[in-house]
């Protein structure tokens, strides 16, 4: 297919160790945040701890800037990928001025970047999927040259407003890739009281379109998976669902606490199939990543989540006239 | 001046929008082939096709929801919801993400959108056909809602709806669709500002707050009322989310009393808004405890006719009130 050669084009040495490193980016950022909560130093955190190769591999496949983006509060690694800054996140994180997703309006995770055809998105889960299929007959109104990508986890896929987009989107053959990042638990309720089918994909089969799971542990594979799906809604032929298998190794968010409901060993046994762990030792054997490379990658990634933590530790906080607009578009947005 | 119907400006204004504006499009059930289950987009699907006059599932949330996501783009979303009484599904798509999006950006993202919701009773529509759901949606930062009671006002609101930047909710009182009748000029643009109020009929007694089928009746008690000699001022408000408190101070600031008159249940209903309005800011000109005038408080209109008539105020209920008001 023309669509796994452009692939195979794009991923050259340089763009996997540029995948890579931004998996780790995120996993040293994330750990890093958990300990700030653990810490008092900033109120909420939500993890992505076990998803970052499939977000990475995702986004990589857009045409980044071009292409738009819908997604939902784990994806910090995509983010990222799609040119958010330590910086940046962290300003979130501790709800400092200027915060460029919601200028320290919503929770930390909640992600909006203009300049990268993110869009804003709200807590209630799969209220984001409309919008993208909104998204998606807008371009194919327009006649653009863009696609959509819209993430969400396997538990809000039993919301209605997610059926009802996918629904519009296999309709009208709208140039969308929803991606499922299916970690087992909504929260503490596991996938088998969440829906009977097997895989969220085979809820594709009911909704006319094709569904498609993958191992989202591995970022080519998830990579190809969406590169192949975005050609396919580029070619005018409709969208598609790629459910990607990833963990999610934290509680929910820092206010949760998975003992209760997650046995011990099973995640245990998760730190075998660490998605890092297992980007390193793919490029390790592909003779692309040599131990001073990878000395490198992890002091790089060091080096700017602590340039972040202080940069944003000495940012203001908002003046809290701030909070009473923009409530209404062209209402007032700098102090 | 010609003289149209209520439904028939709406579909002008909405024809003129469409033509003016590549980027206006409507969407919901039945607005295509059908031209709406009330025919207020008919001949719009035969004139600007399928691309731009939308039918969609069956599915009230995502017909808003879709809207936003168009308006992200840059579309100009008109959305209509069939009956007011459907509009809870969407109620997640309208509150928390259109009415919300400006502001959790810090206004990097807008939605410009229109939400159209034929509303009210009177027609035999039962507890599922009938009800009035303003107060749900006036609650709500980030939304303008906005209610014409003439076919004027309709034309000039529907148009200001559509060109304005953010979210409107555009209830319309579908019992006036064909029997509210009125001059609506041909020959020039028509466009009523989102915000005012009108003063429909000036009167120095007392003022009379309504909207929608509501104002129409109260224009009927008040001309009841001035066979007795009791002149009425009645206002029609047009807009209830942003309120135009200055035409509302203005009149209490003249008259002294005020009636707030709505077809919707009395408890947390618009109305109250108005009553805590004059309560904090004319107090001082009141010679009248305010008086609110509205549905009583159940679940809502029910379908037998006599249930109806109980239930949906009259010009003989509000001239009643009327006179009650001027007599204290």
């Amino acid at each position: 297919m023309e669509a796994q050669e452009d692939l195979q084009l794009d991923l050259n040495e340089e763009s996997l160790l540029e995948m890579y490193g931004l998996i780790v980016l995120s996993r040293r950022l994330d750990e890093r945040t958990w300990v700030l909560h653990r810490q008092g130093k900033i109120a909420f955190h939500v993890s992505g701890i076990g998803h970052e190769a499939a977000q990475v591999g995702a986004a990589m496949a857009l045409r980044r800037g071009q292409d738009w983006v819908v997604p939902y509060y784990r994806d910090l690694a995509m983010m990222l990928a799609l040119g958010l800054t330590p910086k940046e996140f962290m300003l979130g994180v501790m709800g400092k001025k200027g915060e460029p997703s919601s200028g320290a309006r919503q929770m930390p995770s909640h992600w909006s970047i203009r300049r990268m055809n993110v869009v804003s998105h709200s807590s209630p889960v799969a209220t984001q999927a409309p919008h993208a299929s909104g998204i998606g007959l807008a371009i194919k109104m327009r006649g653009d040259d863009a696609i959509v990508l819209t993430s969400i986890g396997e538990g809000a896929t039993s919301q209605g407003a997610w059926y009802e987009a996918v629904n519009w989107a296999a309709i009208h053959k709208l140039p969308v890739v929803f991606m499922v990042e299916n970690n087992l638990y909504a929260i503490s309720v596991r996938q088998d009281r969440q829906m009977a089918v097997e895989h969220v994909a085979d809820k594709a089969a009911g909704l006319g379109l094709p569904g498609v799971t993958v191992d989202g542990l591995d970022a080519l594979a998830v990579h190809r998976a969406i590169a192949e799906a975005a050609a396919r809604a580029r070619a005018g032929d409709g969208p598609t669902l790629v459910e990607v298998m990833v963990q999610r190794m934290t509680p929910h968010s820092s206010d949760d606490d998975d003992r209760s409901y997650r046995p011990r060993a099973e995640l245990e046994a998760l730190k075998a199939q660490d998605p890092v762990r297992l980007q390193r030792d793919k490029l390790k054997d592909m003779g692309l990543l040599s131990e001073r490379a990878e000395t490198e990658v992890q002091e790089r990634a060091a080096a700017q989540v602590e340039e972040a933590i202080k940069f944003a530790a000495s940012a203001p906080y908002p003046e809290v006239s701030e909070a009473s607009y923009p409530v209404y578009a062209g209402d007032r947005v700098d102090g | 001046m010609a003289e149209i119907t209520l439904i028939e400006a709406l579909r002008q204004g909405m024809d003129e929008e469409l033509e003016r504006d590549e980027r206006v499009f409507i969407v919901g059930e039945d607005v295509g082939q059908r031209g709406g289950v009330f025919r207020a987009t008919e001949g719009l699907f035969e004139k600007y096709g399928e691309a731009r006059v939308i039918d969609s599932p069956l599915a009230e949330d995502s017909i808003v929801g879709i809207g936003i996501g168009t308006a992200l783009y840059g579309m100009r979303p008109i959305c209509e919801i069939q009956f007011a009484d459907f509009i809870y599904p969407a109620f997640n798509q309208i509150v928390s993400e259109a009415a919300r999006m400006c502001y959790r950006s810090a206004g990097e993202w807008t939605v410009p959108m229109v939400i159209r919701v034929p509303y009210g009773g009177g027609i035999g529509g039962g507890l599922y056909h009938s009800q009035s759901v303003e107060a749900f949606f006036t609650h709500v930062p980030g939304l303008k809602v906005v209610v014409p009671s003439t076919p004027y006002d309709a034309k000039g609101l529907i148009k200001s709806s559509v060109r304005d930047p953010g979210p409107v909710i555009f209830l319309e009182p579908k019992r006036g669709y064909r029997l509210i009748r009125g001059e609506v000029p041909e020959d020039e643009e028509v466009l009523v500002p989102i915000g005012p109020a009108r003063i429909s009929r000036t009167g120095t007694d007392l003022s009379v707050f309504a909207y929608g089928m509501m104002h129409h009746y109260c224009l009927e008690a008040a001309e009841m009322a001035a066979q007795e000699g009791i002149n009425a001022e009645v206002i029609d408000l047009r807009t209830l989310k942003p309120v135009d408190r200055e035409t509302i101070l203005a009149s209490v600031a003249k008259t002294g009393r005020a009636l707030i008159v709505h077809e919707d249940n009395l408890t947390g209903g618009y109305g109250a808004e108005i009553a805590a309005i004059l309560a904090e800011e004319a107090f001082g000109d009141l010679d009248a405890p305010v008086r609110r005038l509205a549905g009583p408080d159940v679940p809502a209109m029910p379908y037998s006719h006599p249930f109806e008539s109980w239930f949906m105020l009259d010009a003989d209920r509000i001239a009643k009130a009327i006179r009650e008001l001027a007599a204290f």
